[in-house]
């Protein structure tokens, strides 16, 4: 079976900080890192592959040096890699952003499998696996949790839904997204990891995928950022004065006093 | 693609690296210089002083139909005959919308034995219902609910299409919007019309909820938005309100290639985070993970559940059905208690609506205290046990 | 302190220090609590390649030595020597098919352990022989193809876990110690059961059991080296072994040191933090300064050990008995820099205290390797009369 993984670079949003000055992102020393939605795709497509056989593909679209995410998954135990890197895909939405990733997986052989985490930390819009199975005219099965069953042909699975989960039979080729319940990422491995220290990633511009540069980045793209702002916080602050013993005490007498908490029987 | 900064009449002044959200412009030799960081959100063209920076105009291929394209409508999403709730969100917000356009509200309802649905639609401010009633359409497969609600969209060509960020809603929808080929942001938590080009002013958080970024749709349409359940209001409910029913046909070819063998109807999350009255939140401040047992302790002497933090989570320390935030669950408890919380802005709209904060950290600079209605800065393993003893003090007196 | 680590052994490091905090801290009180044996991270060890170490790259290893061997078990205890236990049984286990194993046995074993399929065991102690290993009771008598072995032994960790187990048994009681044998017995050799699990003080998430033989018949191909050299079998793995013990010291008082330093810091008495009183600084400054030097042993031993050298018992047998000294010191001192705090279950140098405790008693007692020194000492100054 040949599976593409898609996986994204993104910034550690956990680490990233709003100045409270000028309500703008402190990004400094926040470091760079693969989506953690796209360690459970990664995590998903290698088990499928210790079942099914084959080989897997990490696919990824960023700027030069997101050829690390690449590498990072080559450690992980991929097989191979391809980045999608140009100046014209920048600015793109994910209209723009399924266009080149769809056009790459399109000019690959036999793909059975895609398989993508169920959203980026950083654009959180989970658009972009169901836009690449719409493109590549494949079905999908968005937020999967757990597979049933795993063949060359068809993948029974889990998708969870808001209300329980739904098996789903998905003949393949077609589409997967992925939540954190498809199983805990393995670590990388040490051989994995003298792999990727030589691996060359391969790279692909607009021109090699067939695509125009109106086509992708943000020419590409029907929505457009008009404006970023910081969200507003709320609350008036009284900050208790006094020992540990003192404010721990003080907070519970204030929340009592207001009844927000209550004694009761 | 970047802004493009005139060097002539830049002063070097610095005013657009404060501006830029993403620190995309740096300062070299006195003069502004832009590097890949930039999505052109013009924040810095804005506060130039001499007009240096201009956002690149980037020519779209016009779309014709976007001219012409006219009401709004909503994707009535129905499992198994139940609509959730966000549903009702949406016709009270798409009806807001449609006022405000001067154009009809519409609600597109696919699935299979949906008799007397559309009533509920109409009373909840619909005028139109597009209906397709099949038994194709019984289960939910991505791809015939795609081609049937693509052809409705393309025959009828509304300007706005709204649904739910529920998780149907974000597996169709992408779809949806990719087979009509038109724009599409995701998990809006704010919706307003600019009534001069009829343009969707679409909110919503961004960078795991740091930031909040308006979006538009210029040339295509429908202008499409999933919509964060819990957030719109709904409108006033008129029984009997009456509409008209458009009954849509499939073809013959419709098939899904995917298919529903079981429908399992259950929530394994036992964390009631939600509905819960008192939220005791444990952050990285705890400094390991059997820091729980001590939040866990302070959350049963107050008759509430344990949230977490995402770092928390991310670190293993608990289950994710604990998780708080933007990319947990939204909580607005009666008290909300952070413990070793710092207050990342992606944990802050996931309880910032609580109606009382309380915050301990150590660090008096911490975010969360900017929030936080009573704040302690102290060391939580001696502020906990102290709130417990005086707990436990009150309850002996009052018995 | 840097100590010029090749490329390879910064990748063992970095990685065992990954799955240490993201894998092993979440779940070490757990595992504690419930004497749980760590199915999961051991299957995330094997993921990670680590257990491929110390087998030759001609069985798919990576060829690694004591030093690596010693990163990486320093790294895992660092968060759990509970799991430092089960992983480096298995090195123990696998040392003696490594040092004197025949090709066949090597072909056969080595790669089952080198990916985590099988897990090992070293079996010599049994309960009424534990540093006075000569007087072990266990027979494996010759019959026809086969030996027969009959007995038991004592505190076997990773008992029950483990497929493939080298046992040390006696095959001819006149001769003393060189009438012991070591043989591999595998976990469904008719005659071979697992008895009960042990409950212990500390590393309460390795599993310490009984192996009970009676007329256990396993192939005489099972041999390992020849008979009669039981007891070199044994005491060239400890030889091998032992600076991991020291290694494991080394990461249960680093990790000390980490939650006892961090705690004095946002610990505040009489206004102050607590590390700023001096009294509690110099505990956190002999801690840290002990330390170095256990290090500094344990890798300059490691490092002794891997360029092949030839007398390693003294200096193998110092870094153990000095690291897992200060170890226990360590976790001693710890608790005490925690007060209260620290004897309650709430934070981990409660578990690390009672887990130092075992890094000074198995492998040979302390007393024991002070012997060993002792005797080495002996003997170099009558030599060099």
């Amino acid at each position: 079976m040949k599976i593409v993984v898609c996986i994204k670079q993104v910034p550690d949003t956990a680490h990233v900080r709003l100045d409270p000055e000028t309500h703008t992102l402190k990004r400094e020393g926040v470091e760079s890192i693969i989506n953690p939605f796209d360690l459970f795709a990664l995590e998903a497509a290698l088990r499928i592959r210790e079942q099914a056989g084959g080989a897997i593909v990490a696919l990824s679209m960023g700027p030069p040096q997101a050829a690390e995410v690449i590498k990072e998954a080559i450690g992980y135990g991929v097989d191979e890699g391809l980045l999608l890197s140009d100046r014209a895909f920048a600015g793109a939405d994910t209209w723009a952003t399924t266009a080149a990733l769809a056009a790459a997986i399109g000019q690959m052989e036999d793909v059975d499998l895609i398989v993508c985490g169920k959203q980026a930390v950083d654009g959180d819009t989970a658009q972009v696996g169901p836009g690449i199975a719409q493109r590549l005219g494949r079905p999908q099965v968005a937020f999967v949790k757990a597979f049933r069953e795993i063949s060359g042909q068809r993948l029974v699975v889990e998708r969870q839904m808001d209300d329980g989960f739904d098996v789903v039979d998905l003949p393949l080729p077609g589409l997967i997204t992925v939540v954190r319940e498809v199983g805990e990422p393995r670590p990388p491995s040490l051989k994995g990891k003298m792999r990727a220290k030589q691996y060359r990633v391969p790279v692909k511009g607009a021109a090699d995928l067939g695509l125009a540069p109106e086509q992708v980045g943000l020419a590409g793209s029907y929505t457009q950022v008009v404006k970023v702002f910081a969200p507003q916080a709320t609350g008036e602050r009284r900050v208790l004065q006094g020992s540990a013993q003192e404010t721990g005490a003080q907070a519970v007498d204030l929340l009592v006093d207001n009844q927000v908490i209550l004694l009761g029987s | 693609m970047a802004v493009i900064i005139d060097k002539e009449l830049c002063t070097g002044c610095g005013e657009c690296l404060e501006a830029c959200p993403f620190e995309a412009l740096s300062l070299q030799d006195d003069k502004a210089q832009v590097n890949e960081a930039c999505t052109l959100c013009g924040a810095c063209e804005e506060v130039c002083p001499t007009g240096a920076i201009t956002v690149p105009q980037v020519e779209r291929a016009a779309d014709e139909r976007a001219a012409e394209a006219r009401g709004v409508w909503v994707f009535a999403e129905q499992r198994q005959g139940a609509m959730p709730e966000v549903v009702a969100e949406l016709l009270g917000q798409g009806r807001r919308l449609a006022d405000e356009l001067g154009v009809e509200l519409s609600a597109v309802l696919l699935g299979h034995g949906l008799d007397g649905r559309a009533a509920e639609l109409f009373a909840l401010g619909a005028d139109v219902v597009y209906q397709a009633d099949d038994e194709r359409l019984a289960a939910f497969n991505d791809d015939i609910y795609t081609q049937v609600l693509a052809r409705v969209i393309n025959e009828h060509r509304p300007e706005v299409l709204l649904a739910g960020a529920t998780s149907l809603g974000r597996s169709l929808i992408p779809r949806v919007a990719t087979a009509v080929a038109t724009g599409l942001t995701a998990d809006c938590t704010g919706l307003a019309i600019d009534p001069e080009k009829r343009l969707l002013l679409q909110t919503r958080p961004a960078f795991g909820g740091n930031i909040m970024a308006t979006i538009i749709c210029p040339q295509a349409r429908p202008q499409m938005a999933t919509v964060r359940p819990r957030v719109m209001k709904q409108g006033p409910r008129q029984e009997g309100r009456q509409g008209r029913l458009v009954p849509v046909e499939l073809n013959p070819q419709d098939q899904a290639r995917t298919q529903v063998l079981e429908v399992v109807r259950a929530l394994e999350e036992q964390v009631n985070l939600t509905g819960a009255e008192v939220v005791v939140t444990g952050g990285r401040g705890l400094g390991q993970p059997e820091g729980f047992a001590l939040v866990r302790k302070l959350a049963t002497a107050l008759g509430g559940v344990v949230g977490a933090t995402r770092g928390t989570v991310d670190a293993g320390w608990i289950g994710h059905a604990h998780q708080v935030g933007q990319t947990g669950r939204t909580v607005s408890p009666k008290l909300y208690v952070a413990l070793g919380v710092s207050g990342a802005v992606q944990h802050l709209v996931g309880m910032q609506s609580s109606d009382n904060i309380l915050a301990v950290n150590t660090d008096p600079n911490a975010p969360i205290f900017s929030v936080a209605h009573y704040g302690i800065v102290g060391n939580l393993y001696e502020v906990v046990p102290a709130m417990l003893d005086r707990l436990a003090e009150l309850r002996g007196q009052g018995a | 302190m840097d100590y010029f680590f090749s490329e390879e052994q910064v990748m063992i490091r970095d990685l065992c220090r990954q799955i240490a905090e993201e894998r092993i801290k979440p779940v070490r009180a757990e595992l504690d609590e419930k004497e749980q044996f760590p199915s999961e991270i051991m299957k995330a060890l094997a993921q990670a390649d680590l257990f491929q170490i110390i087998i030759p790259a001609e069985y798919g290893g990576l060829g690694g030595g004591c030093l690596e061997n010693c990163i990486a078990v320093e790294e895992l205890s660092r968060a759990c020597c509970g799991v430092s236990t089960s992983y480096a049984a298995c090195f123990l286990g696998a040392y003696p098919i490594l040092l004197f194993g025949s090709q066949e046995q090597k072909d056969k074993y080595l790669p089952l352990i080198g990916n985590g399929q099988q897990y090992c065991a070293f079996a010599l102690t049994e309960s009424a022989s534990g540093s006075d290993a000569g007087s072990i009771q266990t027979e494996a008598r010759r019959d026809g193809d086969f030996y027969v072995l009959n007995g038991s032994k004592q505190w076997i960790t990773n008992g029950g876990q483990a497929g493939i187990y080298t046992v040390v048994a006696i095959t001819d009681r006149s001769k003393g110690a060189r009438g012991a044998t070591a043989f591999i017995v595998e976990a469904d050799d008719p005659g071979f059961t697992v008895g009960k699990k042990e409950r212990k003080l500390g590393i309460r998430a390795s599993a310490t059991a009984e192996l009970i033989f009676s007329d256990c018949r396993i192939p005489a191909d099972r041999v390992l080296g020849k008979e009669g050299l039981g007891f070199v079998v044994a005491m060239r793995t400890f030889d091998k072994s032992r600076p991991g013990v020291g290694a494991q010291a080394v990461g249960l008082a680093q990790g000390a040191l980490d939650e006892a330093a961090a705690f004095a810091r946002v610990r505040k008495q009489f206004g102050k933090p607590i590390i700023t009183f001096q009294a509690v600084a110099h505990m956190l400054a002999d801690m840290a300064t002990e330390i170095e030097a256990a290090r500094a042993l344990v890798y300059a031993t490691a490092r002794f050990i891997d360029s092949g050298a030839k007398d390693i018992s003294k200096v193998s047998a110092m870094a153990k008995v000095f690291p897992s000294d200060v170890a226990m010191r360590a976790a001693t001192n710890a608790v005490q820099v925690f007060g209260g705090h620290g004897y309650m279950r709430d934070y981990p140098v409660e578990k690390m205290m009672r887990d130092a405790k075992i890094l000074q008693i198995y492998e040979g007692t302390n007393q024991i390797q002070r012997n060993v020194i002792g005797q080495e000492l002996n003997k170099e100054y009558g030599r060099s009369k």
